[in-house]
């Protein structure tokens, strides 16, 4: 069971309660937009790897010489 | 000396929890700070995300810009019209060194004027690891209502026993 845990200020009393269905719903869109976001970054970072990497071809380096730059 | 930083309420986690909300928050300061240490049980992920939302309102009212940094790489996003606040790459997840725990500062500013509420959120990823992230985030609730309730989720795991939760409030006299 995911549980949610509120606390009122006011009052010190602290509810632990199941979440709704309401908010298993938001919860799970909410999450896919975190992953999302977290696949764009790595593939953000691939791509400048490559482009990098491609630089470094169009030089002539060697992948000994690729690894010494890093 | 006035007191002008002072403990609200706090809440350190005995089980997990996908959230924890800090709800009926007095109106008597001119900022709020929240400070979490956490760490979620997200599977297969060694980062996870702080996600905030304000007095039960989800909707299209937040957006957000954020900065993360890797140790070997650096990356930026923006969000607009989404329901949440997120606070990237700040908190420990399943796959992270273990018993580590991201720590996160959130400032409110004027969090009960009649204006839409900006703030912001660092914080630091532990990881005894080449990869650990460290991240700040400026975010924007598009509301004016003043802000008497915090919620503070993750990306779609539950915060693990030990994680903490503390809320200030800071008073300008």
């Amino acid at each position: 069971m995911t549980n949610a845990i509120e606390i009122n200020c006011a009052t010190g009393e602290v509810i632990e309660r199941p979440l709704t269905a309401a908010e298993l719903t938001q919860r799970e869109a909410d999450a896919k937009a975190a992953l999302d976001a977290k696949a764009a970054d790595e593939k953000a970072a691939a791509d400048k790897e490559a482009k990098r990497l491609a630089v470094y071809a169009k030089l002539g380096l060697t992948a000994d010489e690729i690894a010494a730059l890093a | 000396m006035a007191t002008t930083y002072s403990l609200i309420s706090s809440n350190v986690l005995s089980s997990s929890a996908a959230s924890v909300t800090f709800s009926s928050i007095p109106s008597t300061y001119t900022d709020l700070v929240v400070r979490v240490s956490g760490r979620t049980d997200t599977a297969g992920q060694a980062i996870d995300t702080i996600q905030l939302q304000f007095n039960g309102t989800g909707g299209t009212a937040y957006s957000y810009t954020r900065l993360t940094g890797s140790g070997s790489a650096a990356a930026s996003s923006t969000g607009s019209s989404v329901s949440v606040i997120n606070g990237y790459y700040v908190l420990d997840a399943a796959t992270a060194t273990a018993s580590t725990f991201g720590s996160v500062e959130i400032y409110i500013p004027s969090y009960t004027v009649s204006q839409n509420k900006p703030l912001n959120v660092i914080g630091a990823q532990e990881n005894n690891n080449a990869a650990a992230y460290m991240a700040a985030t400026a975010g924007l609730w598009t509301n004016t209502a003043a802000i008497t309730s915090i919620a503070i989720q993750n990306g779609g795991g539950n915060y693990v026993s030990g994680s903490s939760f503390y809320l200030y409030g800071i008073k300008n006299s």
